[in-house]
């Protein structure tokens, strides 16, 4: 009997061992949009038949697949628009992916997206890997402190010194004699690196005894509960519960974005591999047009 | 026959069961060895393990200082906790009445159900801001301990209570017999007979401190330094890999998931111990 109840478990020990293997290769897959199952007859399905689609778009609506991966924080705006997009063309699938600014970048460049996002300008390097980008927002970046602080504002220099470490003490700023606690992104964040590439530049980097949180949210919470803390944040998550410091005299509003005064601006991009056609063109045109600004003026700085 | 036929199936479910959990420990370990391993290769073990410095942007993966913050963490809670959880423990098993047992020992447990991310929230809105006022900027190894003791409380308590209460009765009689007070029952008798329980407690207690994830990130800092003070903030290992997945890929992600191995073989030397504990208890307890 024993025997028997063994030869009944092994294949099914077996079947188990095979889902798992496969269920690990799965989630391999779409965690890093790199690998091609996903996006392979995306790509060919905009290629051919949207060509045709676009021909007869003004007749009878446009059809085919769009896959689109990276910045998380173009995510949310990229999701409201393709709902909207999909509303207008029900023929069409628009399938959007988190990943970060690195992956939006990377699969784009690989062919593996239609549609590669970030939160950043893009480097010399990508530039020349054929990529090109399509602002469809922009979105400030706040330096935010605690509603009681006493400093109202800084100039960008101060701000860079203070977040690598070379100013330590609000009374070097006008303020009290308390020791600052700069509170910044972790790591790989599109805000983090944005705020690096606008504020820091090139060699200097963030101090090593910063506070790390790993959302907008936290990093707000924090900053709101100690008197004595500065961060960085996107103008989306800005309210009363801190406040956004001048910088170079300028108040961090929506408006100062818009009309370039204010100096800490960064664009929200689409990439695509050379220049977009057929279903690919026809979407990126739909976000820059009124309906997607509408959509992206919710959260962001919409284009105009 | 339909008697065997019960038997059987019933065999045969138990057996299936076994099976998956261990299949789904297999799966975990090749996977994580299989997208770990090659960062080892790449960055060298040695650079790896003891590396100060994690700038991944500059390929610098470095987790010396995340190894520390862990330990201290744990550390940290556990002074706390074991004092806490046997004394809690010693006054369910043996001092308090009936009645208080029964409205205290549902309470203890209703400790372990609560999410680790509200004991977080807690502790980023109540007790960030109280340890500033002592010193730092409040996201600090002393803010995490004090969360972590919370969470590691009901696992000390609810274990150590039950080795207290399995003490043999007859060891309480005889101690109190040849005249010791009641204290001295407790603190010479029953404690000594229940160690191995309260041992393996306080390393199960140990494993759910080193695992603690969510609760971390919220409270203390996330900052990659090598900390001095209790006041200091640092990175544990799980908050290392949480805080970083969403955005990493290639060597970067390789080298989140060598933190994970680092993490396993941290778990797999606290169950050996926990498993050298028990047997040893039911020798000491078989022989005396």
């Amino acid at each position: 009997m024993i025997k028997k109840s063994k030869w009944f478990a092994l294949p099914l020990a077996a079947l188990l061992v095979l889902v798992f293997v496969l269920a690990g290769c799965t989630t391999n897959a779409t965690s890093t949009p790199t690998t091609t199952a996903t996006a392979t007859p995306a790509s060919t399905a905009t290629s051919s038949p949207t060509k045709t689609a676009t021909a007869k778009a003004t007749a009878t609506g446009l059809s085919g697949n769009i896959t689109e991966a990276g910045s998380t924080t173009v995510q949310p705006v990229a999701e409201s628009i393709a709902a909207a997009f999909m509303a207008k063309y029900p023929e069409v699938k628009v399938v959007i992916q988190g990943g970060g600014s690195g992956v939006g970048v990377k699969s784009v460049a690989e062919g593996t997206v239609d549609i590669g996002a970030a939160s950043r300008e893009l480097t010399n390097d990508e530039k020349a890997l054929g990529i090109v980008d399509h602002v469809i927002a922009r979105d400030g970046i706040a330096i935010i402190a605690h509603s009681s602080q006493m400093v109202n504002g800084l100039t960008k220099s101060q701000v860079k010194d203070i977040f690598s470490g070379a100013i330590t003490n609000w009374s070097q700023l006008g303020g009290a004699n308390k020791t600052i606690h700069v509170v910044a992104r972790e790591e790989g964040s599109g805000t983090r690196a944005a705020f690096e590439e606008m504020v820091m530049g090139k060699d200097t980097v963030i101090t090593a005894t910063a506070i790390l949180q790993s959302s907008n949210g936290a990093l707000k919470t924090t900053v709101a509960g100690d008197p004595d803390a500065i961060g960085f944040l996107s103008f989306g998550y800005l309210d009363s519960s801190v406040k956004a410091l001048d910088i170079d005299g300028i108040a961090g509003t929506v408006a100062n974005a818009k009309n370039g005064t204010y100096p800490i601006v960064r664009p929200l991009l689409f990439l695509t591999k050379g220049e977009p056609e057929g279903l690919v063109k026809e979407f990126i045109n739909f976000c820059l047009g009124p309906e997607g600004q509408a959509i992206v003026a919710k959260d962001y700085i919409s284009l105009n | 026959m339909s008697r065997y036929f019960t038997d059987r199936l019933a065999r045969n479910v138990v057996f299936i069961c076994a099976t998956v959990s261990f299949v789904i420990l297999l799966a975990i370990a090749v996977f994580i060895f299989k997208e770990g391993l090659p960062a080892f290769k790449e960055i060298g073990f040695i650079n790896f393990i003891f590396g100060m410095v994690w700038r991944p942007g500059q390929e610098q993966y470095g987790i010396f200082t995340m190894i520390v913050g862990s330990i201290a963490v744990t550390a940290g809670s556990l002074i706390l906790a074991i004092p806490l959880g046997i004394a809690c423990a010693i006054l369910l098993a043996d001092v308090a009445p009936f009645k208080l047992r029964r409205f205290l020992r549902p309470l203890v447990e209703l400790l372990v159900g609560i999410p680790s991310v509200v004991y977080g929230l807690v502790g980023l809105v109540l007790l960030v801001p109280a340890v500033r006022e002592i010193g730092g900027n409040g996201f600090s190894i002393a803010t995490a301990s004090i969360v972590l003791m919370a969470m590691v409380l009901p696992t000390i308590i609810s274990i150590s209570e039950d080795s207290i209460r399995a003490v043999p009765m007859s060891y309480k009689e005889g101690a109190l017999a040849m005249g010791a007070t009641h204290w001295q029952t407790i603190w010479r008798v029953l404690l000594p007979a229940a160690r191995s329980g309260i041992g393996t407690s306080i390393v199960l207690g140990m494993g759910r401190a080193v695992g603690e994830t969510m609760a971390m990130i919220m409270v203390i800092g996330n900052a990659i330094i090598l900390p001095k003070t209790p006041l200091d903030p640092a990175r544990t290992l799980t908050g290392n890999i949480a805080v970083e997945i969403n955005y990493a890929s290639g060597l970067h992600e390789n080298a989140l998931f060598a933190t994970g191995i680092v993490l396993f073989i941290f778990i797999v030397i606290l169950n050996s111990i926990a498993v050298i504990l028990f047997k040893r208890g039911t020798h000491v307890q078989t022989v005396t």
